[in-house]
């Protein structure tokens, strides 16, 4: 691609102020194949307090709603659009959704907590009634009739009495709505505004509740649907990283002659960060494979994976609290709680092992950038794209709003994955190259320099009395901080590139603690965070994955619970039962005694010949939800094979939105924490992560899945919604476990719960 | 420059390869802009960059695009024919049997060529089918539901 072919595109960007790329190879306009896209391709302002940024409707009465969240596959969208569809009586696929593009949508936060419907979905909501109401009223004048006696059905008002006087909203639109909304004034999840109009009530509910189709699913399968692998930009170059063998050595001298046999391939340096360039993709690939980079000479960083828990013991402590994620400081005192422990009649004492877990993502990060001076545009899946805007502004040296980041759909995202990551190194090389850059990490950088879930060591104590009854609980965990790199991008300290070009990188400190209502006396619950093995860029930096550090938490309380229990003689459900107070817990507890057929009685099972099996509990509430799992193993005593041939879910999320794609998320919950539970860890000799693909870190297989996943939702529809993308997915670790025990006898404490590992334990 | 020559989805098509050692995925996703198979870990070990060459699912990311000359080779663009989805697209539709999606492809051309072979599938024989694929949301009760209902549709 010469310069000249550059500057006849940026003319032409300049000339039409519209975005305009092309697709790879069949040259087709991609304005032509998205509607969207076409309808509004001027960057607006974007206000809070200003109805039209969040609803436009055309003169044919489409609704387009802007949403500053974004789906990660469990349909937000489609839940978001009947939210919008209900309040603003309109047929649910006349709404589409324009989710996380900075020109667009106004910054809710991103994908976040489980809170696409639980809090996202608020402003949208108010946002669809009154311009119901701005609609009525409208009508109320053109027909000259008092707004009482209209009514609205999909999109078109009429005279209750006399329906065939009639107006359609599009024919009232005009230049928009002109109608201010209050404001909180609060960016991100709490963004929250209001209008004169108050949305409907639930029991009023026609297209809520509904199982309407996800608006997603043909464009997936009809290999349609583009996703931010698919964007090409004219003349733009390939880009690819190249890291070193020793995770903490930094390049000495980069031998750029080693790939001169290679076509237009160049290198790339800044700071501490080597990438190579080429006009065409696979040439990008085959340079950064012949690259060759002397690295400097480092005392190898790590401990080794067999050594890491025993490094997580004896490690200075630098942070703690007792109180989960965001909650401020709050003191604890664990003494007293031991001396009544140590008094008891019956003590007991057990210690949880977590490992270090990879995002793993279908496919490794993607991003695209094009900085033109003082201006940049970025296509990303982040998860943030309001966030990442920000970061990007920083490390490019660019005012924020000269920055837009256009976000497009990725292969799953479940926490702060390396889904950031390529659309900075994207933006770094664009600004070197003046050229617009592709950046695709290849699998070994997926899987060894994204950000990791953070490994801990949990210890648990706890004493009964004669009578069974707990007389104390001592509950601590200890491991990384799962803030070595923040939830989000707004800062480029939390990026690869950012730390590899100079900046220091953050100091925040958390794990977390269970939340559950259990009542024990004498309890004390608290973390304790420790410093990351490699202080500077690491492949072992640590950060959220799905529900942060909670399938960690649980898999320890909800164990020591089921230990204690089995001490005390008592059934694990009942022995719950005794200390829960929340209601929506114990309703889901013996909503999953019942759908489960439970049958109430201590673990271990009386052991039988021949194949071994067990059912095991758990519990979880957090986000809004309260999720109770069973769980039924089968395991082979030959192999060490675990089996969860079957799960039993009772599920509480409040009002549900949607109940089809309720229960494939609740799957996904399930299934993902499967694979999480059973064989998923990442193994580190001294120098480097060495489970760099799917053999080394291997995910659960198909052969494995469970032969069925039976869920029961509890809809209350008086409550509001609750999160769905994490609370199940927090119950299973423990819920395998517990059943584990139950057929086995053995209690198993380190995950995961490989074939191994059990067939170790079982001798 | 090497020029070859192969079937996709029924028209003959064109690809000039630099590095005949390329890989098909290269091709289909860049030079002929398809959608379908996808880059997901460029070692035949995930199967998003599935392609029916011959009647057999092929990893498209480890196969040389010299190695397919004069073949013909089908994708998930080309699977849907007069605007009908196949019946396995069909059932994938009807089951939901996506989250992310980026995996869907692997599993949806394993299941056509498996099924256009045989489509009198137990569970077992399903489950033997599809192994090895990955799917990272975990969708593989709707993805074993979609197949399902895919081979009894087919299967008449």
């Amino acid at each position: 691609m010469t310069d000249t072919l550059t500057m006849d595109r940026r003319s032409l960007l300049k000339a039409s102020g519209a975005l305009v790329f092309t697709l790879a190879g069949g040259g087709l306009d991609i304005l032509a194949l998205s509607p969207a896209l076409a309808e509004m391709p001027q960057a607006r302002p974007i206000a809070p307090t200003d109805l039209d940024t969040w609803i436009a409707v055309s003169t044919d009465g489409e609704v387009t709603a802007f949403f500053g969240k974004m789906d990660m596959g469990q349909g937000v969208d489609t839940a978001i659009a009947q939210v919008v569809a209900e309040e603003l009586d309109v047929d649910v696929s006349r709404v589409s959704v324009v989710m996380g593009d900075t020109a667009r949508t106004p910054n809710q936060g991103g994908a976040s907590g489980s809170s696409g419907c639980r809090l996202g979905a608020n402003p949208l909501r108010h946002a669809a009634a009154e311009a119901r109401r701005v609609f009525v009223e409208r009508a109320a004048q053109a027909l000259d009739r008092p707004a009482q006696a209209l009514s609205v059905q999909n999109g078109v008002v009429f005279v209750t009495a006399e329906p065939k006087t009639r107006i359609s909203y599009g024919e009232m639109i005009a230049q928009g709505f002109d109608t201010a909304l209050d404001w909180n004034e609060q960016y991100g999840n709490g963004l929250m505004v209001s209008g004169e109009a108050q949305p409907k009530s639930p029991l009023d509910y026609a297209v809520v509740g509904a199982p309407v189709a996800r608006k997603d699913i043909p464009g997936k399968i009809l290999a349609t649907m583009e996703y931010c692998h698919h964007v090409t930009l004219p003349g733009m170059l390939h880009g690819r990283s190249v890291r070193p063998p020793v995770a903490n050595a930094v390049p000495v001298r980069v031998d750029e002659t080693s790939i001169s046999h290679i076509p237009d391939a160049r290198v790339v340096r800044k700071g501490d960060y080597v990438a190579v360039v080429a006009d065409d993709e696979w040439n990008a690939i085959r340079a950064a494979k012949d690259l060759k980079v002397a690295w400097s000479e480092t005392q190898p960083p790590f401990p080794g994976h067999e050594a890491l828990h025993d490094h997580i013991r004896k490690a200075q402590k630098v942070g703690d609290n007792s109180v989960a994620n965001f909650g401020k400081y709050v003191p604890y005192e664990p003494g007293p709680v031991l001396e009544a422990i140590s008094a008891s009649a019956k003590r007991l004492e057990a210690e949880y092992e977590l490992p270090f877990q990879s995002h793993a993502r279908m496919a490794p990060s993607v991003g695209l950038a094009d900085v033109t001076g003082d201006t940049a545009t970025i296509w990303s899946d982040t998860q943030k794209s309001h966030n990442q805007r920000d970061g990007l502004a920083k490390i490019l040296g660019l005012k924020p709003e000269n920055v837009r980041v256009i976000w497009k759909p990725g292969p799953g995202s479940y926490g702060r994955s390396d889904a950031d990551e390529a659309a900075f190194e994207a933006a770094i090389l664009s600004q070197e190259t003046g050229r617009p850059v592709r950046v695709q990490w290849m699998r070994h950088e997926g899987h060894g320099w994204d950000p990791k879930a953070p490994a801990a060591v949990i210890s648990c104590k706890a004493g009964l009395d004669e009578k069974g009854k707990l007389t104390g609980w001592y509950y601590r965990a200890r491991g990384f901080s799962g803030w070595e790199v923040m939830f989000n991008a707004s800062e480029p300290r939390d990026t690869l590139i950012g730390q590899l070009t100079g900046w220091e990188r953050g100091k925040a400190q958390n794990y977390g603690v269970p939340g559950e209502s259990y009542d024990f006396p004498n309890a004390v619950k608290f973390w304790e965070t420790i410093a990351p093995l490699q202080d500077r860029a690491s492949p072992l930096r640590c950060a959220h994955m799905r529900a942060p550090q909670e399938p960690q938490l649980h898999f320890a309380s909800e164990s020591f619970i089921d230990e204690v229990a089995a001490a005390a003689g008592a059934d694990p459900i009942e022995f719950r039962l005794q200390y829960l107070t929340d209601p929506r817990e114990i309703a889901v507890l013996e909503e999953v005694r019942r759908l489960s057929g439970w049958e109430t009685r201590p673990s271990p099972a009386l052991r039988k010949a021949g194949r071994l099996t067990g059912r095991g509990v758990s519990l979880n509430s957090g986000f809004g939800a309260y999720v109770a799992t069973v769980c039924e193993v089968e395991v082979d005593e030959e192999t060490g094979r675990v089996w969860p041939r079957k799960f039993h879910v009772a599920h509480d999320c409040g009002v549900v939105i949607n109940p089809k794609s309720l229960r494939t998320t609740i799957e996904g919950n399930v299934v993902q924490g499967m694979s999480r539970t059973l064989f998923e860890e990442v193994r580190f000799d001294e120098t480097a992560v060495t489970s760099i693909d799917w053999l080394g870190y291997p995910i659960l297989d198909v052969m494995d899945a469970p032969e069925a996943i039976e869920i029961s939702t509890i809809n209350r529809v008086e409550e509001p919604a609750g999160g769905a993308g994490e609370p199940a997915h927090v119950t299973i670790p423990a819920a395998i476990a517990n059943a584990l025990f139950d057929a086995t006898g053995v209690r198993f404490r380190r995950l995961p719960l490989t074939p191994e590992r059990v067939k170790a334990g079982l001798v | 420059m090497a020029t070859i020559r192969m079937t996709i989805d029924g028209e003959d098509r064109t690809v000039e390869a630099a590095d005949p050692d390329m890989p098909l995925l290269y091709a289909l996703r860049g030079e002929l802009g398809l959608k379908g198979p996808k880059f997901g870990c460029g070692l035949s070990q995930c199967g998003a960059c599935t392609v029916i060459v011959e009647g057999v699912a092929t990893r498209s990311c480890v196969t040389p695009v010299f190695a397919v000359e004069g073949m013909a080779v089908r994708t998930l663009d080309g699977l849907a024919r007069d605007g009908r989805p196949h019946p396995v697209q069909a059932a994938f539709i009807a089951e939901e049997a996506a989250q992310c999606g980026y995996c869907t492809n692997g599993w949806i051309m394993t299941t056509v060529a498996g099924l256009e072979e045989n489509p009198n599938r137990s569970e077992a024989d399903i489950r033997q089918m599809l192994t090895g694929l990955k799917c990272r949301c975990g969708t593989h009760m709707a993805i074993l539901r979609a197949v399902r209902r895919a081979a009894d549709e087919m299967a008449g």
